[in-house]
């Protein structure tokens, strides 16, 4: 065995025996520093003779070649030894629970006025609001319903003490019909607007609340009839529940603004106990449910809003914003939805994302 | 309205079913709320014959009866039954109810059972049992003649009973022959109209009948009738009446009611031996009373037309008649009156007295004004079949308005207004049928009857109801070329998007009451003067809201009541206020109401937290911001309100006057009126003071240049008053140099140890941006010293 064998196996010997990069560090400027014994032989090769150098060089080239392979080697090995001991270290349980961020929701009433504003601004309505503390000559008088009308009775209306400066009595609107006057006030005609609204009457029961929401309609233009009326609200509620098979009843029913007044009933089928709409309420196992009011509006009406009945017919329907919202999405008691209750809100409620869109359709599945 | 089928079949003849009925009723707009058939609630009931009678064994008040209910049931063989109705005896008829058939009265299902021992096969019933009356001494009494084992529904010939909704415009359908009419229009049978009697008189009305009120009542026709014998009314009358829900009383009554329900024609009989003078419709006197025929004294005044004579007020006219002077089962001698009164004016004397009647519901619609003579006939002769007597000629008092209205009818407005073609000949046979006369020019002459028409548009009515709106096609409405154009308003662009961005934050939107209670309201108040309703369904609910937070508020406590740990909610709605000329002001409001827990308890952060002013700001920005609000230019100012905490609370204002919002921790007084636990804090954006976009914006956005040299960052900290606001310095440092200093931010603030009394600790970051060329020292330090400069003149040093 030659002194360089010797030496070759000692060095990497102990630089497997190397415990941490420290060690290594030694290793490396004891062999293979300016002053290590390794580049001390390498310096011999210079004076050597050329005969002796063509000989010891490859030898001492090689040793040092192993043993820089052995130091790169084992300074892999021992980061990787490393690495894996601070992985151990860093294990955390992840069976615990992440931050929870809040998730918010979008009421019901307001998923459906969207829907509502959606499907009808495809038709070609705008959105009309007004106010709900009304005048009694905008809720009543000029919906054709004078001071001593019965239907005014029928109305369960919310008084206050107060007149306005014209000395028209102020009330809570009973119905968004008010809108209608409002706007055909401002806009004349032709005009097509929904009005989505909160409206009120003085009646409280397991279906009935003080306050509610309506969706109003109306339509005035030259050569308008009830078979425009009948269309309009057909597209509109396939539109809304997205499904083809929605199929109406026509009663003839009487409100005093408009003439002819049809009041609107829509088939529906049981379905697990549930009233879904859809097919024809007079096939067995479905029904009729009463939708709407509706009709051709008054001339009187036109009048009091300054449109000329003689030129302009026109159309308009008044439906409840919260029912539409149960029928479709099956809540059941309409109280819920003023309570504010943070669990019925979550479940009933709509993500932000969910905004109704023609392309997505409107509705947001559960 | 209520009325058997029989009866309708005694004005129209028709073979039609009751559903078929019903279907046509709907079809035509009467709609029937409901059908009841009395053959199935009788089910299970049968004539039964007691055969013997022997006392229980083993109870003093009991028998035990041996009934036969003919072949069909037990095989022909009689039937034990218990019975403890004194009544019960062998020989009597009456009616067995069988095991299994249910008890109208109550509801229960009779079963085969022992009673003290003693087997009982059903139940001898009584007359409240069945529901045919209020009789419940004993066992229904059959005649002897009744049929055994019939079933009893056959027996007493029961007929389904619909109950219908007339529309307010139809009074004349407010009576069976009326309904009768429309029926036959529709094509459900032949309209038999009804025989007008000759009335054979003997002398004049020794009676004085006169209007003094022609206005109010313009007509007033009345008759006597001497020698009537007041007993029972038959029982066919009465048969039709309580199916009607009207409870005999005494004939004559049972009369007048049954002309009001057959006919929809009130009229009213006196006693004529309570009577003394003139009868006379005429305004009543302020402060006049009368009593009532419900026993309630009613105080009238100079409006209401009353029927009176020298006593007094015997009627308040059109409405309800007079106690005192009402007929008995003693009357022998009786006025009849049959009157037309404005509707108009019934209905305004109806709602003052607050009294409603089957007389003011058809009085106020407005009655035939030409069925006065006949009704008066009828009525006639109808009391002198059942009661006899003898009749006086009629006086009549004014004429009624019988004036008939003409329209000019184009045919071709039915497909205009309708959408439905009718051939003329049709609709000429539809208005005939509903007894108008059409001209051959089509002048439509109406029926005095039908105060609803009122021009061509109601006639189009008639015509497409009974014709069918079920034949009415679906005709698309004209649509615009292309897509649709956006619709929304830019308010309700702005309330969608907000809504999106208040639940996309975490927070449940909420929908709560407009009104408040009272003292909620005032609370909220600031000195507004509040709309507060004059009749509210309940305390409550009395006070339109000038806030968004007490509802929010409210619920919050309800959902904390509920064990909720934490509430995030918000609502987009209306604040109530005054506006010009009485009118009301209603401001377009977004609130946030945060309560409770933030963040639960956990094993990585410890404790829970709770909200604080904090997150009320930042909502109130990320809001705004949604909203379009230049939230850069905001300031941060005081004056909250008295509702939230002072210390903990302010306003964002873009200018001095204009407040955009409201936020921080609520007021702990605030909190004790809403008896809610703390802190919640809360936001209110007063949407309609968000200024709108210049020129309404465009879609393209400025050219993107981002700075081509890095910037740098220095932080000063910076001992300042403790009461200086941390905007304030943060303005004056970043206005040191505008064109460098890009953005200032406060990282650490720091009081107590090592910072004097009186001072806190400021540190800011400050984003310096260079433009073509880098900083050099000096520049760098030149901007440092005019920012300790503007720092040192809002009272700041900088900390070595």
């Amino acid at each position: 065995m030659t002194d360089l064998d010797t030496l070759k196996s000692g060095a990497l010997a102990q630089i497997d025996a190397a415990q941490d990069a420290a060690a290594l560090e030694t290793l490396r400027v004891e062999f293979l520093g300016k002053q290590g014994s390794i580049s001390g032989l390498m310096k011999t090769l210079g004076k050597m003779p050329p005969e002796e150098r063509q000989t010891e060089a490859p030898k001492i080239q090689g040793l040092r070649g192993d043993v820089a392979d052995a130091l790169e080697a084992k300074k892999a090995q021992l980061e990787e030894a490393e690495l894996e001991a601070r992985l151990a270290r860093e294990v955390v349980d992840l069976t615990l629970p992440a931050p929870q961020a809040p998730k918010g929701s979008v009421h019901p009433v307001s998923q459906v006025m969207d829907e509502l504003a959606e499907i009808f601004a495809d038709l070609g309505f705008s959105v009309a609001t007004g106010p709900e503390i009304e005048d009694d000559w905008h809720n009543f008088t000029a919906l054709n319903m004078a001071e001593t009308h019965p239907a005014r009775a029928m109305h369960d209306t919310f008084y206050f003490p107060d007149v306005d400066a014209e000395g028209h009595r102020m009330l809570l609107r009973t119905h968004t019909s008010p809108v209608q006057i409002r706007s055909m006030v401002e806009q004349g005609a032709p005009i097509r607007i929904i009005a989505p609204g909160r409206v009120y009457r003085s009646d409280s029961d397991a279906t009935h609340t003080p306050m509610f929401h309506q969706v109003e309609g109306l339509v005035i233009d030259k050569g308008i009839h009830l078979g425009h009326l009948k269309w309009t609200l057909e597209t509109f509620l396939k539109a809304f529940f997205e499904r083809e098979d929605i199929v109406l009843r026509l009663r003839p029913s009487y409100f005093p603004f408009t003439e002819p007044s049809v009041e609107v009933d829509v088939g529906w089928q049981d379905v697990d106990g549930r009233r879904v709409l859809g097919g024809d309420g007079d096939a067995p196992g479905h029904g009729w449910m009463e939708l709407l009011g509706s009709g051709m509006v008054n001339r009187r009406v036109l009048e009091f809003a300054g449109v000329d009945p003689d030129v302009y017919s026109g159309f308009a329907w008044g439906l409840g914003v919260d029912r539409l919202a149960m029928l479709k999405y099956g809540m059941d008691d309409l109280r819920a939805f003023f309570d504010g209750d943070n669990r019925w809100l979550s479940h009933y409620g709509f993500s932000p994302f969910d905004q109704p869109t023609l392309s997505a359709g409107v509705g947001a599945k559960a | 309205m209520k009325f058997s089928l029989e009866w309708l079949k005694y004005f129209l003849e028709t073979d039609a079913s009751a559903a078929e009925i019903a279907a046509a009723l709907n079809r035509i707009g009467h709609e029937v709320e409901g059908i009841e058939d009395p053959a199935n609630k009788l089910a299970g009931f049968r004539v039964a014959h007691v055969l013997t009678a022997a006392p229980h064994p083993d109870a003093d008040k009991l028998q035990v009866l041996t009934v036969d209910t003919g072949p069909e049931i037990n095989g022909g063989d009689p039937l034990q039954v218990v019975c403890g109705a004194p009544n019960a005896r062998a020989g009597m008829k009456g009616v067995l109810g069988l095991p299994g058939a249910v008890v109208p009265a109550n509801g229960m299902e009779l079963r085969k059972s022992a009673i003290r021992g003693v087997e009982s096969n059903g139940m001898m019933c009584s007359v409240r049992e069945l529901e045919l009356g209020d009789e419940h001494d004993g066992i229904i009494e059959l005649p002897e003649d009744a049929p055994v084992g019939t079933s009893f529904a056959d027996y007493s010939d029961a007929s389904p009973v619909f109950d219908v909704a007339i529309t307010p415009n139809r009074p004349d359908c407010m009576g069976v022959y009326g309904i009768a009419r429309d029926l036959a229009a529709a094509g459900l049978g032949t309209f038999k109209p009804i025989d007008i009697p000759a009335i054979e008189t003997k002398g004049a009305c020794p009676v004085e009948i006169r209007t003094d009120d022609p206005e109010g009542c313009p007509a007033f026709f009345g008759r006597v009738i001497k020698g009537v014998v007041n007993g029972a009314s038959p029982d066919w009358m009465q048969r039709r009446l309580k199916a009607a829900g009207q409870r005999p009383i005494s004939a004559v009554v049972d009369i007048t009611n049954y002309l009001m329900l057959a006919f929809g024609r009130p009229a009213h009989a006196y006693d004529l031996a309570k009577l003394s003078g003139a009868v006379v419709a005429r305004r009543a006197q302020n402060g006049e009373q009368v009593l009532a025929l419900n026993e309630k004294t009613y105080t009238l005044d100079e409006t209401m037309t009353v029927i009176a004579d020298d006593n007094g007020v015997h009627d308040v006219a059109g409405i309800m008649g007079g106690e005192h002077s009402g007929v008995t089962e003693g009357t022998t001698d009786v006025l009849l009156e049959i009157a037309y009164f404005d509707p108009e004016r019934i209905g305004v004397t109806g709602r003052k007295l607050g009294l409603a009647s089957d007389a003011r519901t058809r009085f106020e619609r407005g009655v035939d004004p030409a069925f006065l003579n006949d009704g008066l006939a009828l009525l006639t002769s109808l009391i002198q079949r059942i009661c006899g007597g003898e009749a006086s000629e009629v006086v009549r008092a004014g004429q009624p308005p019988v004036e008939p209205k003409v329209i000019a009818f184009d045919p071709g407005l039915t497909a205009r207004l309708g959408g439905i073609d009718v051939g003329e000949a049709e609709q000429r046979r539809i208005l005939t049928a509903l007894d108008f006369t059409v001209g051959s020019d089509w002048q439509v002459t109406c029926p005095p009857r039908r105060h609803d028409i009122e021009g061509a548009a109601d006639l189009v009515e008639e015509i497409v109801r009974i014709h069918g709106l079920d034949n009415v096609a679906s005709v698309a409405l004209p649509r615009a070329d292309g897509v649709a154009r956006p619709t929304a308003t830019s308010l309700q662009q702005m309330e969608r998007k907000l809504r999106r961005a208040a639940a996309g934050r975490g927070l449940n939107e909420a929908v709560t009451w407009s009104f408040l209670p009272t003292a909620h309201a005032e609370h909220f108040a600031d000195g507004a003067q509040l709309w507060v309703l004059e009749n509210p369904i309940s305390e409550d609910m009395k006070a339109m809201r000038p806030s968004l937070i007490p509802g929010l508020l409210a619920a919050a406590k309800r959902n904390a009541d509920r064990g909720a740990p934490g509430t995030r909610l918000f609502e987009i709605g209306r604040r109530y206020f005054r506006g010009k000329g009485g009118a009301s002001d209603e401001k377009p409001t977004l609130c946030v109401v945060l309560a409770g827990e933030k963040t639960p308890r956990g094993w990585s952060q410890g404790k829970a937290t709770r909200f604080d002013p904090f997150d009320a700001k930042a909502e109130a920005l990320a809001l705004l911001e949604a909203a379009g609000a230049p939230v850069d230019n905001l300031m941060v100012m005081g004056e909250a309100g008295d509702q939230f905490h002072p210390g903990q609370s302010a306003t964002l204002r873009l200018g001095p006057k204009n407040v955009l919002a409201r936020f921080g921790a609520l007021h702990p007084r605030t909190l004790k009126v809403f008896d809610v636990d703390g802190p919640v804090v809360a936001v209110e954006i007063f949407l309609d003071a968000i200024p709108a976009r210049k020129g309404g914006g465009s879609f393209a956005r400025p050219t993107y240049t981002p700075p081509a040299l890095q910037a740098i960052t220095r932080d000063f900290a910076f001992l300042v008053p403790a009461d200086l606001a941390a905007a304030d310095l943060v303005r004056a440092v970043k206005g040191a140099d505008k064109q460098a200093i890009v953005s200032a931010r406060v990282f650490d603030v720091f009081a107590g140890q090592g910072v004097p009394e009186g001072k806190k600790s400021v540190a800011v970051e400050i984003v310096l941006q260079p433009g073509e060329k880098s900083f050099t020292d000096a520049e760098i330090k030149a901007i440092s010293d005019s920012i300790v400069a503007a720092a040192t003149r809002q009272g700041a040093e900088l900390r070595g």
